[in-house]
């Protein structure tokens, strides 16, 4: 593993020279928030962000996709034969991705790339992508990456992660992709800073201010915690709209639809949400999950106890804290989380059986 | 690599109106593409996505059997915006089918053993194909005792009739047929699932296995008489259902608990059942 | 029960909840922060509850009995005289860095960011539809926890609109599509407005389908315009829906439009009297027909 240098004032230039090799992507100020956009030649990412206020999850999952497409012209002669749509998977970097939303990336990779099935549109924007991460230093009262086995500095699903280190930035390279990267921006000044990246990385791990427990979700019974009492308190205030499931960068659900115009159509992939009713209602017109109630309790117990206990891997939540901040009825996944973590089971069950 | 939101292409190749009152039609299908239809390979108790362009999907358990070659058949139920559309094609249009997905009927595990099957109303398909699985001549002696018991409200409402007459005939397998009330012509039993059940099915023990399926209202009433029957609730294999649109486990909708019922079903045991929530 | 707020977990922000004990009422809280309109949890609701209620909300009960979604009896209705709400966006926009506390005091709003206090007017700071609001005190309640204040006196409640009204077809055209260009069909918007209660929305329905789920402009645009003129002659200007876009669109330019129509053809203001129907509900020989040709 490689530590490079590069001075703020090569930042520019390098950035040029991938434009040949590369598509880039960075975050870009719109009005008074960040997200993530292409970024055409000569445009700067613009680095002095806490964080998009969407996540960057829609880099390799757009909100809306098509995927298929289809003639519905009898004349032709292919019609109702349904295609792949193509897609551009030319090399492409993300600058600036944070280290939460680059953890994100893995575990919603651990649901679209799976031993027996693989979605090709999410697997191949993949791999045509270098993440380019930037260590955070700043973090917001609403970050909690910490509990979740994340950090400021953490390094999974980076390619490499860029340290800002005043004049220059201090870029540990993490994988062959990220080799293969600033070998092409020309940025290979070695650094011997190794020391003072642990340094600023415990200064900025000690400015995360929140922390929530999980340790007990794993031991937690999975029937017991579904039948909790606290659920009706907690999904009082929730309104069931999307905003918490389309701002996580943990969240994958979607919708298939067609849509045609004329006698030509397309399969589109589109964001979904297990907060709308219609997510889980059947022809029939039963609802498994009918009530805002279950609906509220599935997103937390999917994120917090299902995945937990499928995957072994932690919870499905990298801390990044956005639905905490956007949730227009204060929603807090922290205190959900410590409700879940610390339930015991009233003790009602009696000697004497009825 | 395999791309799961693409159909192989499938011409129709027939349409039987399977119930008297049309609400259900049996669909044939073939494969446009060589290879495709052993691509195709499935078992008994798998189902497919029937994707119609410009419509949309629907997940269908597959009523066609492995042994059963050159074509796929489909009995849909006329319910909502791509089922009425597919009700209204014809023989010679072109769609498409994903599959074959989901979990099947555990044939490892019932081999050699004695099975209960407990039908009730359409959802007969997947059991169609596994009764035609198991009387094959090459499979016949892999099992022991094949009992059925299948009701419907009318004669004219029994799915794939011809077939169940010929198997009532035959003396490999015990057919209980029933129908709610009594019809003229009708020489099997009368009464409701459940009942009949009680009276004609073999006791549970370690070396017998049911598999039901049917709607909400018959299970509620026919768990209990399987219980008392004496079957252990890992000995009762049901097929479930749920709103689905990938079926193959990446959209996330038919999740109960951390089980996806498209990937991880839509086979379960009983005993699996009760360990997740209810929100089928 | 009884259905109010209870202190957030951010800056500026409270929890609609609901207490069903005496002991629990000491949870709730009234501040400028309470912009989310209660009577949204409301509809349907089959048992007697009591409901803090300022100004719009009560309004919004008005039309709530009116559209029989809740019956009068139901109703405790605990009144609060509203000075206005502050706007979340407005203040985060004014400040780089994060919001680390946000207190009032006296007319005062004192943020506090990188460790420095900030003291604003609040009156510079109030929700849009707060600065022109005439209808601060509760129109319907059964108990009221101060008394009534006095109502705005000379508040343009048009003048957003006039300038809109006064643009070019082409200024329009792109004015609403930079709009609405970041909505991402969360539906916040539409779930936390108390009128948004079919129990299928139109962009819900399938059978037949009228409105795209994706990002195609025109079904984004269709959602949002479709959805004010369902809320015309009912909307009270509550600023939920603006309060609730977790991606700050200013979408009350079109409920706000429709407002003003109502009010300027009709005489209408919506949810003033349980003993008048609103004019999209009624006929009356004398309603303007001159848009009819």
């Amino acid at each position: 593993m490689t530590l490079v240098k590069i001075d703020k004032k090569q930042w520019a230039k390098g950035l040029e020279t991938l434009q040949k090799a590369y598509r880039l992507f960075g975050p870009s100020k719109e009005k008074d928030y960040f997200s993530f956009k292409t970024l055409e030649a000569g445009e700067q990412p613009e680095l002095g962000f806490s964080n998009s206020r969407l996540s960057p999850k829609a880099l390799l999952f757009p909100q809306s996709e098509a995927i298929i497409e289809y003639s519905l012209d009898e004349n032709a002669a292919d019609h109702h034969i349904m295609k792949p749509v193509e897609k551009d998977s030319s090399p492409r970097v993300v600058l600036g991705i944070r280290p939460c939303d680059a953890k994100a990336v893995n575990l919603v990779n651990m649901n679209f790339d799976t031993p027996e099935y693989q979605d090709p549109y999410w697997v191949e924007a993949l791999a045509a992508t270098t993440f380019v991460g930037l260590a955070c230093d700043e973090p917001r009262s609403t970050c909690f990456c910490t509990s979740t086995g994340c950090g400021p500095y953490n390094e999974e699903g980076l390619d490499l992660l860029l340290i800002d280190a005043d004049d220059n930035y201090l870029a540990k390279v993490l994988t062959d992709k990220g080799q293969a990267l600033v070998e092409a921006a020309g940025w290979n000044t070695p650094a011997g800073k190794a020391a003072e990246i642990e340094a600023r990385k415990a200064a900025a791990e000690a400015k995360i201010t929140t922390t929530v427990a999980m340790d007990n979700l794993k031991n937690q019974d999975l029937m017991e915690l579904h039948g909790a009492s606290f659920w009706e308190d907690i999904a009082f205030a929730c309104v069931n709209c999307g905003t918490c499931t389309f701002t996580c960068p943990t969240c994958w659900c979607f919708d298939l639809q067609d849509e045609v115009h004329g006698k030509a159509g397309k399969r589109m992939k589109n964001w979904d949400s297990c907060m709308f009713p219609l997510f889980t209602q059947h022809t029939t017109g039963h609802n498994p999950r009918g009530t805002k109630t279950q609906r509220l309790r599935q997103r937390f117990m999917h994120k917090l106890k299902y995945f937990v206990d499928k995957y072994d891997k932690g919870i499905m939540c990298v801390g990044c804290g956005r639905c905490v901040s956007q949730c227009p009825v204060n929603i807090d996944i922290r205190k959900v989380c410590d409700l879940m973590n610390s339930y015991k089971a009233a003790e009602t069950a009696c000697a004497v059986q009825e | 690599m395999l791309n799961p939101y693409l159909p192989y292409p499938v011409r129709i190749d027939d349409i039987e109106i399977a119930t008297e009152d049309k609400s259900l039609k049996t669909f044939k299908f073939v494969f446009q593409n060589e290879g495709d239809e052993e691509k195709f390979a499935y078992s008994a108790g798998q189902f497919a996505e029937l994707s119609i362009p410009g419509v949309g999907e629907i997940p269908i358990g597959i009523a066609s059997s492995p042994v059963e070659k050159g074509f796929v058949k489909f009995t849909v139920f006329k319910a909502g915006v791509v089922t009425s559309h597919l009700h209204n094609m014809k023989e010679g249009d072109i769609m498409g089918i994903r599959g074959p997905l989901g979990n099947w009927y555990p044939w490892d595990l019932l081999e050699g053993k004695n099975i209960l099957i407990v039908g009730g109303g359409f959802a007969f398909t997947t059991l169609r194909s596994s009764i035609i699985y198991m009387l094959d001549p090459e499979n016949r002696s892999r099992f022991g005792n094949i009992d059925v018991v299948y009701g419907a409200r009318t004669p004219g409402m029994l799915l794939y009739k011809d077939e169940l007459v010929a198997w009532e005939k035959r003396d490999d397998i015990n057919m209980h047929l029933t129908i709610d009330a009594p019809a003229d012509g009708w020489d099997y039993n009368v009464g409701f699932t459940p009942p009949v059940t009680e009276q004609k099915a073999p006791q549970g023990d370690d070396d017998t296995y049911a598999i039901v399926c049917g709607p909400p209202i018959m299970i509620k009433f026919t768990l209990p008489v399987l219980e008392k029957l004496g079957y252990a609730h890992d000995h009762i294999i049901m097929s479930l259902e749920n709103r689905m649109k990938c079926g193959f486990g990446m959209c996330g909708r038919c999740g109960i608990g951390k089980e996806l019922v498209c990937k991880d079903g839509p086979v379960f045991t009983l005993d699996q059942i009760n360990k997740t929530p209810k929100e089928y | 029960m009884v259905i109010g707020f209870r202190k957030g977990s951010m800056p500026m922000m409270n929890e609609p909840c609901f207490i069903k004990n005496a002991e629990d009422a000491a949870q709730l809280v009234w501040d400028s922060n309470c912009g989310i309109n209660l009577a949204n949890y409301l509809a349907n609701r089959k048992e007697k509850i009591g409901i803090i209620a300022k100004g719009c909300d009560s309004r919004n009960i008005v039309t709530h009995i009116i559209e029989n979604k809740i019956g009068r009896e139901q109703l405790v209705i605990i009144g609060v005289p509203c000075q206005g709400m502050i706007d979340k966006y407005k203040i985060n926009a004014m400040f780089d860095g994060e919001i680390q506390d946000v207190a009032e005091n006296d007319g005062k709003i004192t943020v506090t960011v990188n460790d420095k206090k900030n003291e604003l007017d609040k009156a510079d700071v109030l929700q849009k539809n707060c600065a022109v609001c005439a209808h601060r005190n509760p129109v319907i309640f059964d108990e009221m926890v101060a008394d009534p204040i006095e109502e705005q006196k000379g508040v343009d409640r048009y003048e957003d609109v006039r300038e809109i009204e006064a643009m070019s077809s082409e200024e329009k055209w792109n004015y609403f599509e930079e709009l609405l260009s970041p909505c991402i069909r969360c539906y916040a918007c539409r779930n936390a407005c108390p009128l948004c209660y079919c129990p299928t929305c139109f962009v819900d329905e399938a059978k037949p389908q009228w409105v795209g789920k994706g990002q195609d402009p025109s079904d984004v645009r269709t959602f949002h315009f479709l959805r004010a003129f369902h809320c015309g002659g009912r909307c009270t200007d509550c600023g939920a829906c603006e309060r609730a876009c977790p991606v700050g669109i200013n979408m009350r330019v079109f409920t706000k439009k429709l407002e003003k129509d109502s009010f300027e053809q009709f005489g209408w203001e919506a949810g003033l009297t349980l003993d008048e129907r609103p004019p999209l509900d009624t006929y009356r020989p004398d309603d303007p027909d001159d848009f009819i040709r």
